[in-house]
């Protein structure tokens, strides 16, 4: 039992999870965005790992944490729009496609990551972001470096959830997309181009779902190396039932479960005689329990994966 | 008299088939025009060209003098078009305020004004009478204020000339009448109005003018004043289609009896303790504004829902399993209500869709592997006995047009021999010839001693086929009347749930034979 | 531009469909293979070569196709009835473990190797199955969609593997690395030829992808999966009974997906290690849909798969192109392979 209140009285457990917690918020909004729009991208574990790849190998070549960032937003948005062209104005199946995205792109990710690094036992390091304490409030006892002494990525990512907050419900964009996922006729009947409006979001989506990948090579950890990513994506795509397709609470599910795959990591250590791979197992079987419990409440948005073509029924 | 609006040439061509012909017309300032066809005469994609969702082949249309950029609904809406859609474009989970606000505003504005939306909302609903609760979910509220919000929405575009894409289908009786005296005060407040339809009797009651619509063409148009029902039903259906005549009945023993059925449903589709009997060679009509529990009630006879409560007897006895295959063993043929998501696997061929539903008989299979020559055998009956056109053996049955669909099932259903016949909403969406071979069938199962029970929206189709109408509101069945004494504005009064005494009495009479 | 129905595919056309959408994918990664700075032709040359041109390449590429031929049927069978079946790797480590597991029973290693091999293949298929039903009784109880349910199964399967051969299934005799016991030895299946690796479990594949083609082209059961993947709705009016057709075709996809676990075991590998799987599971996936879902068609798919799979790994060798190649490639056909059955259904007009 000490154990336990030891692990949660601790600051570097609560520190981690926001650490472990911004992929999965910048993951899980950008299914969110897809989703809202109607339209399931199963493209987002692959999307994470060539973000991860990607961002990794520009920062490696010379260039700043931040324009890493950047090309994995743009492969990111790359792959979405792949997706998007082949489910939206073709119709095809969403769940065949994003899969087959997802085995592209991280396919794609390792070709050309051994290109770059052809024979290395370890895989090359970079610099990657430090935390960037905010000046006073970082100060206050436990709070602190909790809250306020996390990298950069990380704020911009709970900067995101408010924005997209904002953005959803309070924007005459945000209303047409909500109303796209909804019922994309409604939407065309009132002016707007709803296959347009969904490759855009699907684009936006996808770059957070790079960028996330991203965050664990250039924050998380310092290099890449394949199969990192681990179902993080998949996570995030039962993430956004548990939230019921709202940011804030996209955030909230992220933070829980980031608490949890902090605890377990802690607890590993701490506990002796239980096998580790019983704690790995934990966040995928809370996902699967989050869906469980979800399944029956969730207000799905009514065009999730209804293929729209113009002027059929 | 002003002229808003004019269509010049319209020709629109889809594969081998020509939508629209060369089709003109024109709409005054003020005026209620009709635009009456059968399906598939082209009206709706007469209208989807104006509307800017589809580029016509050739052809202009002008807005108050000014041609539309072709294929642009934007263009549309901002030159003052408003439509209004059949299925309502509507998104349920949002509210009504979010609903009509949607595509106003310009996209990237940073924040949308809901406050001053909500007034400009409130203030047309008072000038035209149609009152709404801004923040009611759309999937909150009633068919007929679903269309309010329709409407609204329209108005809320600055719309000054409104289209009604056959704006009944849902409505009873009554809330028809009422929404075309609001059509009306939206003509005499200047607003100029063009709706779709196919029944005469609104056409006749509502239009100040009508254009009929045949094959794609403009066959004639004339002054709602100096015309009849007798003259545009001719013009509408090109030749006089006589629908087959109804022999009197002879009913025979009980068949069927429901007995104070209950199913839970989603919202109004429950049905709360239902009584009917069917006998041997009658049609018992159901009638009812869609959504009071139709679907429940031909699911639960079709043997898809087992009943909370009650019973349902065939033959005197409950069903063994209340299931669809006993269902169809104990003599119940089914014609669903939706052909195409319940009555045929499109993209399976046409004898698989011709056994599947009898796939478990020793006919059609032995050991778990089917009898493919027995049931091609089968199928290729049905196609020349019951007259099904452009279908083969092994075509995918998605190809089939909605007539030679419903003569495929018919054809699988009557070919078992039921002898009692569900038909829910069987000629929806037919054109008149397959209508008229719909009801033939219908009468000829009756003849030979089958009760049919049928539920259907349209009318003149209940009239025409069924001896005793009972409606449906609320998952509860009216009185029955005879249907020598039925008409439309009784019938709209049992839709609307106005039932008398005098009929509970009739009921007992009738029930009674 | 609009796309409208054709009338009906040509088969002219259902023929060339996946021939083109092959092509397509091929070009694609020969421009990738020419960025990195070899020629293209060459390296499918050496593909091809290393697949083909000597006895121990064709065996190999027989033996690769083994299991990818059993994770396709699984992925095929499945996605017919529309059961979104993204579980086979998961399936796949289940059975494997359950024959190692199995051979801990008294009397299996004693037993007449028919017998052995028969039991050990009915566990393998059972593991798989069993592993599939939980997402599917979700599904059916609570309407929980079994795409991510099988996806993060297949991470929880993994990791139990793991926990088994470092614990309770460890060879005690494999120093350090971990791995499963030996498969009991009466259980092993026979080779097909002296000096390669090619075993019976071929011949066992071959054979399971002609019965689930008939299965599905003419049996009772067969037709009503399809109606209730092509249309749920009229397929349940039509009394097909959907939650248990459902449930059987995941007893069958999942007994195949653990099948093909216990043959590589069995034929192969002879224990179980977590690199058992080169990502078979999600192979079959690709080869289901470039066989268009048909069980005859997984063959071929698969072989496609398996020439790419090993041909890369000695092209690889020789031009330093990163074997993942062959990975993008069949990816990649995956992806053209769904465009052009689109365009097969659909004409282009502008």
């Amino acid at each position: 039992m000490s154990v336990i209140l030891d692990i949660l009285a601790s600051v570097g457990m609560w520190e981690a999870v926001l650490r472990i917690a911004t992929p999965l918020i910048l993951g899980t909004l950008g299914v969110l965005l897809c989703e809202r729009v109607g339209v399931l991208n199963l493209g987002i574990e692959g999307i994470m790992t060539f973000g991860a790849m990607i961002g990794w190998l520009t920062v490696y070549s010379g260039a700043d944490l931040w324009t890493g960032l950047a090309a994995a937003a743009l492969a990111g948005a790359a792959f979405g729009m792949l997706h998007a062209a082949l489910t939206v104005p073709l119709g095809l199946s969403q769940h065949v496609t994003g899969l087959g995205i997802t085995l592209f792109a991280s396919s794609f990710s390792y070709y050309i990551f051994r290109l770059a690094v052809p024979t290395a036992s370890s895989p090359p390091t970079v610099e990657p972001f430090r935390p960037l304490p905010v000046p006073g409030l970082s100060e206050i006892p436990f709070l602190g470096p909790v809250l306020f002494n996390q990298t950069a990525p990380t704020y911009l990512a709970l900067a995101l959830v408010a924005l997209l907050a904002w953005g959803l419900y309070r924007t005459p964009l945000g209303l047409a997309v909500r109303m796209t996922g909804e019922n994309p006729h409604a939407v065309e009947a009132q002016g707007i181009d709803p296959i347009r409006l969904r490759i855009g979001t699907i684009m936006a989506g996808s770059a957070l779902m790079g960028v996330a990948g991203a965050f664990l090579t250039l924050a998380a950890f310092n290099s890449f190396f394949p199969t990192m990513v681990q179902g993080r994506g998949w996570i995030c795509i039962a993430l956004v039932v548990f939230a019921l397709w709202r940011p804030g609470r996209a955030l909230l599910g992220a933070l829980l479960f980031a608490f949890f795959d902090a605890f377990q990591l802690r607890l590993q250590t701490a506990v002796e005689g239980v096998p580790y791979q019983l704690f790995l197992m934990l966040p995928y079987l809370l996902s699967i329990l989050a869906l469980i419990v979800m399944a029956r409440r969730a207000r799905v948005p009514q065009a999730l994966m209804q293929p729209y073509r113009r002027g059929e029924r | 008299m002003t002229r808003v609006l004019e269509l010049d040439g319209i020709t629109k061509r889809f594969g081998a088939t020509l939508a629209n012909d060369d089709v003109s017309l024109h709409l005054d300032r003020g005026e209620v025009v009709a635009l009456l066809g059968e399906n598939g005469a082209g009206k709706t994609t007469l209208m989807s060209i104006l509307f800017g969702h589809y580029t016509a082949d050739a052809g202009e249309v002008r807005v108050e003098g000014r041609a539309l950029p072709p294929g642009r609904a934007r263009a549309a809406i901002r030159a003052g078009v408003g439509m209004v859609h059949q299925h309502f474009a509507l998104a349920p989970n949002l509210t009504v305020l979010e609903n009509v606000m949607t595509g106003t505003e310009p996209l990237w504005r940073p924040r949308s004004d809901r406050a001053a939306a909500r007034r400009r909302l409130a203030g047309l609903a008072e000038r035209f009478g149609l009152p709404v609760e801004p923040e009611a979910r759309v999937s909150d509220l009633s068919v007929g204020e679903r269309q309010r919000v329709e409407i609204l929405k329209a108005l809320y575009n600055e719309a000054r000339i409104l289209i009604l894409d056959e704006p009944t289908a849902v409505l009873t009786t009554q809330q028809a009448e009422r929404l075309f005296a609001t059509l009306r005060e939206m003509a005499a407040q200047g607003l100029s109005i063009i709706f779709i339809s196919h029944k005469l009797h609104e056409v006749m009651s509502a239009s100040d003018r009508v254009v009929v619509l045949r094959g794609g063409r403009v066959v004639a148009e004339r002054a709602t004043a100096e015309t009849d029902k007798g003259e545009l039903a001719e013009l509408m259906v090109g030749r006089k289609v006589e629908r087959p005549a109804r022999p009197p009945a002879r009913p025979g023993a009980v068949l069927l009896e429901a007995a104070d059925l209950h199913v839970a449903g989603k919202g109004g589709a429950a049905l709360n303790g239902v009584d009917f009997r069917l006998h041997a060679g009658e049609t018992l009509g159901i009638i009812g504004v869609s959504g009071n529990g139709q679907t429940t009630l031909a699911g639960v006879v079709s043997g898809l829902l087992a009943p909370e409560r009650g019973a349902l007897r065939v033959h005197g006895a409950a069903l063994r399993r209340h299931d669809v295959p006993h269902a169809i063993a104990a003599g119940i043929g089914r014609i669903p209500e939706d052909r195409n998501a319940e009555g045929v696997v499109g993209d399976m061929s046409t004898w698989e869709n011709a056994v599947l539903e009898r796939l478990w008989a020793p006919e059609f299979s032995r050991r778990g592997v089917v009898r493919r020559g027995a049931a091609r055998a089968a199928a290729a009956r049905i196609l020349t006995d019951y007259d099904v056109r452009g279908a083969r053996v092994d075509g995918r049955v998605r190809l089939l047009s909605g007539g030679n669909m419903q003569k495929l099932i018919l054809g699988r259903v009557l070919e078992a021999g039921p002898d009692i016949l569900v038909a829910a909403q069987p000629s929806r969406g037919l054109d008149e010839g397959a209508i008229a071979d719909v009801h033939r069938r219908l009468i000829a199962a009756r003849e030979r001693g089958a009760g049919v029970l049928l539920i259907s929206e349209d009318l003149d189709e209940v009239i025409a086929l069924a001896d005793r109408i009972r409606a449906i509101v609320g998952g509860r069945l009216s009185p029955a009347i005879p249907a020598e004494r039925a008409d439309a504005r009784r019938l709209g009064l049992m839709m609307a749930g106005d039932w008398t005494e005098a009929e509970t009495i009739e009921r007992e009479a009738a029930d009674a034979l | 531009m609009r796309f409208e129905r054709r009338e009906s595919a040509s088969p002219a056309l259902t023929v060339l469909a996946p021939l083109g959408a092959i092509g397509a994918a091929l070009v694609v990664a020969g421009l990738l293979i020419a960025v990195a700075g070899a020629n293209a032709f060459e390296a499918y040359g050496l593909i091809l070569e290393g697949a083909f041109g000597s006895r121990l390449g064709v065996t190999e590429t027989l033996t690769r196709a083994t299991p990818l031929i059993l994770t396709g049927l699984a992925a095929a069978v499945a996605f017919r009835a529309r059961l979104w079946n993204i579980g086979g790797e998961g399936q796949f480590y289940l059975g494997a473990l359950a024959v190692t597991a199995f051979g801990l029973v008294p009397g299996i290693a004693g037993a007449p190797a028919p017998v052995a091999i028969l039991a050990c293949l009915v566990v393998g298929a059972l593991a798989g199955t069993l592993l599939l039903l939980v997402p599917v009784t979700l599904k059916l109880r609570f309407g929980v969609d079994e795409v991510v349910t099988t996806l993060l199964l297949n991470f929880v399967a993994i990791l139990f593997v793991s926990m088994m051969i470092e614990g309770p299934l460890r060879d005690p005799l494999a120093f350090g690395w971990p791995q499963s016991m030996p498969a009991p030895d009466a259980a092993l299946l026979p080779k097909l030829l002296e000096r390669t690796r090619l075993h019976a479990g071929l011949l066992i594949a071959l054979a399971l992808a002609v019965a689930v083609w008939w299965v599905q082209a003419r049996t009772v059961f067969g037709m009503r999966a399809r109606a209730a993947g092509l249309n749920a709705r009229a397929a349940g009016f039509a009394g097909v009974p959907l939650a248990r057709t459902l449930a059987l075709v995941g007893c069958l996809s999942g007994g195949l997906a653990g099948l093909a676990g216990a043959i590589e075991v069995l034929g192969v590998k002879g224990y179980v290690t977590t690199d058992l799987s080169p990502n078979y599971g999600y192979s079959g996936i690709v080869i289901a849909m470039l066989a268009n879902l048909n069980a005859l068609g997984v063959i071929a798919a698969a072989l496609f798969s398996a020439v790419m799979f090993v041909g890369a790994d000695s092209m690889s060798r020789a031009l330093g192109i990163p074997s993942y190649i062959a990975d993008v490639t069949v990816a990649l056909s995956l992806l053209t392979m769904l465009v052009a059955i689109f365009l097969t259904q659909y004409r282009v007009r502008r």
